[in-house]
């Protein structure tokens, strides 16, 4: 896959709020598929999708244990794919703690009106 | 009020959203307003914005001028305003004088307001997934190692029942 089309996949895949909690917990360790559908009320099918298409974008593999077939994180590619939005999220951040002063500021002022 | 989230909910799109603890009357004003726009739409240190025009009604346009105080380099950027429905919802297009991506952004801002605070929905809607993922790559040049750290911080948005 080219590094675009690939990149896509691992933002599409990031998208879903199901599969980054599910990328959340692998982050603390590899687990089954019985373990990682637990916390979530879903079907294990429901589940194994879930974890097909963070398969597909890289983001997750299967580990050696052939009888529970653990899924680990594939951390560099998730970290590629969070470097670049946080970069993003950090510069908008930015912004908006300056936004934060300004409305801070603003509304003191009201206030001062009001009294 | 911090934990701006950002997403790519589709191949085309950007998502921000994020919590001021401020009504959402003020909140919109600082983004109408050029007195206002000016003092926190800035970027990295050492930037300032020299030009900020806004003729805040449908088919009106807007024109910002970033200059890096530094070197004097200067960065613009303008389009039309599409949608206004004060003080909830603009709609507005977006393209920049030096076309680092491809085509026109539309940029959607919603502003909800609940209990005196102000939920800010901004999401950014590109020609292509190309510019989408041109304008994520900006400011890659400086090449940011990974970290396990800012990893664990963008998955603390995820809702956690564990």
């Amino acid at each position: 896959m080219q590094a675009a089309a690939r990149l896509d996949t691992t933002f599409a895949a990031l998208a879903d709020p199901t599969r980054r909690a599910i990328l959340a917990r692998l982050t603390a360790g590899e687990a089954s598929v019985t373990e990682l559908a637990a916390p979530f009320r879903m079907s294990q099918p429901a589940i194994s999708k879930h974890l097909k298409v963070l398969e597909r974008a890289g983001l997750i593999s299967r580990g050696r244990d052939a009888q529970r077939r653990p899924r680990r994180l594939e951390a560099k590619r998730l970290a590629e794919a969070t470097r670049w939005l946080e970069r993003y999220r950090r510069f908008w951040e930015g912004n908006y703690q300056r936004l934060d002063a300004l409305l801070e500021e603003l509304q003191t002022k009201e206030r001062k009106w009001e009294t | 009020m911090g934990n701006l989230k950002v997403t790519t909910p589709s191949d085309r799109e950007i998502v921000m959203t994020r919590v001021f603890d401020a009504p959402r009357k003020l909140v919109y004003d600082a983004h109408t307003k050029p007195e206002l726009v000016k003092r926190w739409l800035l970027g990295p240190p050492g930037w300032s914005m020299p030009v900020c025009e806004i003729n805040l009604r449908v088919g009106g346009t807007y024109r910002y001028v970033w200059r890096n105080d530094g070197d004097g380099t200067e960065m613009g950027m303008g389009g039309v305003y599409r949608e206004i429905r004060a003080p909830e919802r603009v709609v507005n297009t977006e393209r920049f004088d030096q076309a680092w991506y491809p085509g026109e952004g539309v940029g959607t801002l919603v502003l909800v307001e609940q209990g005196g605070r102000t939920t800010l929905t901004h999401t950014m809607l590109y020609e292509s997934r190309e510019a989408r993922d041109a304008v994520l790559k900006s400011g890659m040049e400086q090449g940011v190692a990974a970290s396990y750290d800012r990893l664990a911080e963008l998955l603390a948005s995820a809702p956690r029942k564990l």
